[in-house]
């Protein structure tokens, strides 16, 4: 078993007398697609922000592609290899869906310092950008401003600026979240084929898509991780069908 | 009325140039003069369009770098004028008449300050940011006032406008013509910055600076350079300023120019390469026309920006080509 691309240890945070992350240790292994599942105000934003680098944890450490990166902040992680996507999509609304996408090659070419050259005629900003939204589907789209997009469609390119970095490990905070059926089947099929150019740390709600994906779900019930397994060893867990599932397994 | 912009664009500059021609011909050098003024006010307040336009920053404070500006010209031309030494401690100086040296000084030094002003605001945001940067611009206006040995209150007064190489800028139209040269010049290279790397990313950290971060990019640093950057042309404008009034005083740093910087911008249209430059002409032409009728003409000024605020979001550049923004 090789060594764990991205990991938690004993990560703790406190928000007043709130444990919102207790004692979380998790990792996410190559090629895999591990799941965190939980209900509402469970934590999961909280370990996220925690593993991206918005927040600072009170207690415990993130190590990224074996190096700790507790101390580092999001610009640094996201340098590193850490790819992520929003619950709420962060998108530039007025930029065009290129420009957004431009905007990720620029980050993963360290190139925000060139003040001469158009973004939009530097060949090797747009072939990245470009290629990435051909993965996803959205080459045609690419003219189009950001906020004439459908919410599927930002969801997409919330990816899409993930992949110009050409990450090492996605983490990606419900990438299904307000797509319907199709948009959802869609995205489940996407993903499943992101995973072998890199593992994907993902929290969703929609358990259609966890079953169908994850090699490993984690249960997160009070900011603490009360089971981890395989599809199965979840569906059949009691604690868990209390705590969350309910009939849904 | 649907004007594609580079035509608005190309409108507005020539007719700006059109102006003093045809007060050259008609031997009319006040209107030059009113020509120069509103160039330089739009040199001004395109420095600051990088920052709140790009950049989304409202710097409340922007008379800051005018001011330095201002005074560079003024503190080098009155050592230069009265023949005195100005010690810096390091080094001295018997002061320059010269623009070229006056312009590279008031840049580096606005630039200067402009990076420790950004490095502190740039930690607020929003109102913060707007009050800090104010804080920053009422500091010096005091100490300006205070400063007795440069005229204090009374301001500074040099008698012969500096030289550049070639010209006679006493001559009004030649004035105009460096004043001219140097907004088109600063517009060219603001249209480049935009569309750089660097703007693209400057333009995105204004509309989600968590996504700037989560592509490896750092949005501080990007509005601390944009500050920067902004200030220095701010600082240009504010020697080029002093130079046509030949006359320095506290009044260049008052919040009331930071303000009217502001107003320009949001008149001509936010984040717009013109929009400064019609803003700073309407300006200059209400001060001039509605000044001569009444001396409360900031009111009808106010009812032009409350009618641009209310109905024409992207200002005047926004209603001819009918397009709300940039991109939009």
């Amino acid at each position: 078993m090789s060594e764990p691309i991205l990991a938690t240890h004993n990560l703790t945070k406190r928000f007043g007398a709130l444990v919102a992350t207790d004692d979380v240790s998790i990792d996410l292994r190559r090629g895999e697609i591990h799941a965190i599942i939980g209900p509402n105000g469970a934590g999961k934003s909280t370990l996220i922000k925690q593993i991206c680098g918005g927040l600072r944890p009170d207690a415990g450490r993130v190590a990224f592609n074996g190096r700790d990166v507790s101390h580092q902040g999001t610009a640094e992680r996201a340098r590193a290899g850490l790819g992520r996507t929003f619950q709420i999509s962060e998108l530039a609304m007025e930029d065009s869906v290129l420009e957004n996408a431009v905007l990720g090659a620029i980050g993963a070419e360290a190139g925000a310092w060139r003040f001469w050259r158009p973004a939009l005629k530097t060949r090797a900003l747009i072939d990245r950008a470009e290629a990435a939204l051909d993965r996803v589907g959205l080459a045609d789209q690419r003219h189009m401003r950001c906020a004439d997009l459908s919410h599927g469609q930002r969801r997409q390119l919330e990816v899409a600026v993930a992949l110009t970095l050409a990450p090492k490990a996605f983490v990606m905070d419900e990438p299904m979240a307000g797509l319907g059926a199709d948009g959802s089947k869609t995205m489940t099929g996407f993903l499943e084929s992101l995973r072998d150019e890199a593992p994907i740390l993902l929290v969703e709600h929609d358990m259609d898509a966890v079953f169908a994906l994850a090699d490993r779900i984690s249960v997160l019930v009070y900011g603490k991780i009360i089971a981890t397994g395989t599809v199965d060893q979840i569906r059949a867990s009691k604690e868990v069908r209390d705590a969350y599932l309910g009939d849904a397994a | 009325m649907r004007l594609s912009e580079p035509l608005v664009n190309t409108i507005v500059l020539a007719g700006l140039l059109a102006v003093p021609l045809y007060a050259l011909v008609v031997d009319e050098p006040f209107t030059i003069t009113l020509a120069t003024r509103a160039a330089i006010l739009a040199l001004a307040a395109v420095g600051l369009n990088i920052l709140l336009g790009i950049g989304g920053l409202v710097s409340f404070g922007h008379a800051v770098f005018f001011g330095i500006g201002g005074y560079a010209m003024g503190i080098l031309a009155f050592h230069a004028q009265t023949y005195t030494t100005l010690d810096l401690a390091v080094f001295t100086t018997e002061g320059t008449k010269s623009m070229p040296v006056i312009w590279l000084v008031a840049m580096g030094l606005s630039a200067a300050i402009a990076f420790l002003i950004g490095l502190l605001s740039l930690r607020t945001s929003g109102v913060y940011f707007i009050m800090i940067t104010l804080a920053f611009g009422q500091m010096f206006f005091y100490f300006a006032i205070s400063w007795a040995q440069y005229g204090g209150e009374d301001g500074l007064s040099i008698y012969v406008r500096n030289g550049f190489p070639g010209l006679n800028t006493l001559v009004p139209i030649q004035f105009f013509g460096i004043c001219f040269t140097i907004l088109c010049i600063t517009l060219f290279l603001k249209a480049r910055l935009q569309a750089s790397s660097f703007g693209l990313a400057l333009n995105a950290a204004r509309q989600t600076p968590a996504r700037v971060e989560t592509v490896g990019l750092n949005p501080t640093r990007l509005k601390l350079l944009a500050f920067v950057i902004s200030g220095a042309i701010t600082g240009l404008a504010g020697a080029l300023f002093a130079d046509l009034n030949r006359f320095v005083s506290p009044t260049m740093f008052s919040w009331q120019l930071s303000g009217e910087l502001i107003v320009l911008i949001i008149i001509g249209g936010v984040g717009r390469l013109m929009g400064p430059v019609i803003g700073a002409c309407i300006f200059v032409a209400l001060e001039h026309f509605l000044g001569g009728l009444t001396e409360f003409w900031h009111v009808y000024l106010g009812i032009i920006l409350l009618c641009i605020v209310l109905f024409g979001r992207g200002g005047v550049i926004g209603l001819l080509t009918g397009k709300v923004g940039a991109h939009v």
